[in-house]
């Protein structure tokens, strides 16, 4: 069942294309990685598919229980509502607010009580204060940041700081999770560990990943299909052996062979 | 019982600076020109922690704010005079500071939505254009008496009023803060990008914060009308809505509390400096300097009383309970 159709996506910067008729098809609880060499326009896709910027042209379609959404041209928060998380590559935590309350932010999508009983704390507020604290505190428990509920968000490790950027994108519900290397700045410890924490929220939460890394241990172990991108173009896509042989990617990589004189 | 204990300790503050004030005036300590310095310090309160809400925790910079102090005060003044024989001074007062507070609040939408729509510093610009064509609006408009101003405003408010009144808008701003709604205005200070990514409707959120912060600001000058039963658009120039953006700076960015110790402190160094008439703006802008020079995020930074050594004191419960 198809989750993410997304038809010839195109981005242009003034002359340049970062992203040219990129196509990709996601189904339901997959778990997609996104490769490619630096500049090859990974992070511009994401953005393009959160709304950061609108599509230059193409289609993105979500599909939850059968309803079809565009969600081309539609705003970040739109897009957020629609079923679609995200974590950034060079985390954008809310650094001076704590870890239960960048948490806590995100669980507020449909706000549980109105402008009056906000300013006045009516009845309907403490109940539903308490609630979000609650549940926020259970996603971070998840991320084994529980302990770390008081502290500013700046003064978490950085790898602490990615866990939480993904329990602050947990906390919007998504039924996609886009994440932008998870694992980058970690060591092979803490990025098995995270590895194994990607495969579990996935079974737990009913998620479906797409996720940017370069770390290729994580990659291959993980992933079931990868969509391979150099200069904005899909140069390959399959499964992580079928991508690991393909000449097109090793070419991207590596460089095409010099035929010897 | 635990809450009715926090409110309990919240009101503590309130409740002894509303006494302190009424048995100092009931003993004749208080007499009317420091009364009139009490005055001015709770509008200012009033106003500042309004801009506070705008400037230091949505994190959008607003000059204008004199102006919709100036929508308050003329509206209230207006009603007061007209309204004031017909049902009552008190009556046409209190109609008049509500109808004063939301013309000031639908003028802030008004500029809100244009503005807040876009990042960075337009709204600036455009507040202050704003403010400045109020202020000449008022100046050339039959009913507003131009340059002369409005006078003989029926002197309603008296402490009680005014305690009322300042109390109110501390409250109501501090229970906005610390809601949702209050929180998605900080996320959008905080980082506008991840807001967004999160579901905030970062549009939407600027927009309420700066409503409510023109709201308050109305509110202030309603009652700065009453008390002083005297305006002229001069009084709400560009100097006057540089004078609140001091306060709220001076106080900290972000922290109501601070705002009010800055209004209380900045109102005692002019008081003080007032019989050294040559050489006052130099000492004030120079404690100014000084304040910024060793206190580079105000007074209190983005932190209240409550979570400093002070508060911990009082409250002596477990500090991380309920810690939204």
């Amino acid at each position: 069942m198809s989750l993410l159709n997304v038809s010839k996506l195109t981005r242009n910067f003034g002359g340049l294309t970062a992203v040219f008729e990129a196509s990709l098809h996601i189904d339901k609880g997959e778990l997609i990685g996104l490769i490619g060499p630096n500049g090859a326009g990974k992070t511009t896709l994401f953005n393009v598919l959160t709304g950061v910027y609108p599509p230059s042209s193409g289609t993105i379609e979500l599909e939850i229980d059968g309803h079809v959404t565009s969600l081309g041209g539609k705003s970040p928060h739109r897009i957020c509502a629609a079923g679609v998380g995200r974590t950034f590559q060079n985390i954008r935590l809310f650094k001076d607010l704590t870890v239960l309350e960048n948490v806590a932010i995100a669980l507020q999508q449909n706000v549980p009580y109105n402008l009056f009983a906000a300013l006045f704390h009516l009845p309907p507020y403490g109940a539903s204060e308490r609630r979000i604290a609650e549940e926020s505190r259970q996603l971070l428990d998840r991320v084994g940041l529980g302990a770390k509920a008081g502290d500013l968000a700046r003064n978490l490790s950085y790898g602490e700081q990615r866990h939480l950027e993904i329990a602050r994108a947990l906390a919007t519900k998504p039924s996609l999770l886009l994440l932008d290397e998870p694992a980058a700045g970690m060591n092979p410890a803490e990025t098995a560990e995270l590895t194994g924490l990607i495969a579990q929220l996935r079974e737990e939460f009913g998620l479906t990943i797409l996720l940017i890394e370069h770390d290729m241990s994580l990659v291959m172990k993980i992933c079931e299909r990868i969509y391979v991108l150099d200069h904005g173009i899909v140069i390959a896509s399959g499964t992580p052996s079928e991508v690991r042989n393909n000449p097109k990617v090793i070419e991207a990589y590596l460089g095409e062979e010099v035929p010897r004189a | 019982m635990a809450t009715f204990k926090r409110v309990g300790l919240r009101a503590l503050p309130f409740v002894a600076s509303y006494l302190i004030v009424l048995g100092l005036m009931n003993a004749g300590v208080i007499n009317d020109y420091v009364f009139s310095i009490i005055v001015t310090i709770c509008v200012n309160i009033i106003l500042a922690s309004s801009l506070n809400l705008v400037t230091g925790f949505t994190g959008q910079f607003s000059l204008g704010h004199a102006g919709f102090m100036a929508v308050g005060a003329y509206t209230c003044a207006l009603i007061c005079i007209n309204l004031g024989p017909v049902v009552g001074e008190v009556p046409a007062f209190l109609i008049g500071m509500f109808a004063g507070a939301l013309a000031a609040a639908v003028i802030g939408t008004l500029v809100g939505l244009p503005t807040l729509r876009l990042r960075g510093d337009y709204l600036a610009i455009a507040t202050l254009g704003m403010a400045e064509i109020i202020r000449v609006v008022m100046l050339n408009l039959h009913i507003t008496n131009g340059a002369a101003g409005l006078s003989g405003i029926p002197q309603v408010v008296d402490w009680n009023w005014v305690f009322l009144f300042t109390a109110l808008t501390l409250v109501v701003l501090w229970n906005y803060i610390r809601s949702s709604q209050g929180r998605r205005a900080i996320a959008v200070r905080e980082d506008e990008i991840a807001a967004e990514a999160i579901g905030v409707n970062t549009t939407a959120a600027k927009v309420q914060a700066f409503t409510i912060g023109a709201f308050f600001a109305g509110i202030g000058g309603g009652l700065y009308a009453s008390y002083f039963f005297l305006i002229k658009p001069d009084q709400f120039g560009f100097l006057k809505s540089i004078d609140i953006l001091v306060i709220v700076v001076l106080g900290g960015l972000g922290s109501l509390s601070g705002t009010v110790i800055a209004a209380i402190l900045l109102a005692i160094v002019s008081t003080v400096l007032a019989e050294f008439s040559d050489v006052r703006m130099i000492i004030y802008s120079l404690v100014l300097v000084l304040i910024m020079i060793f206190r580079p995020g105000g007074l209190m930074g983005s932190r209240e009383i409550s979570d400093t050594i002070l508060g911990r004191v009082f409250k002596r419960g477990k500090a991380t309970e309920g810690a939204l």
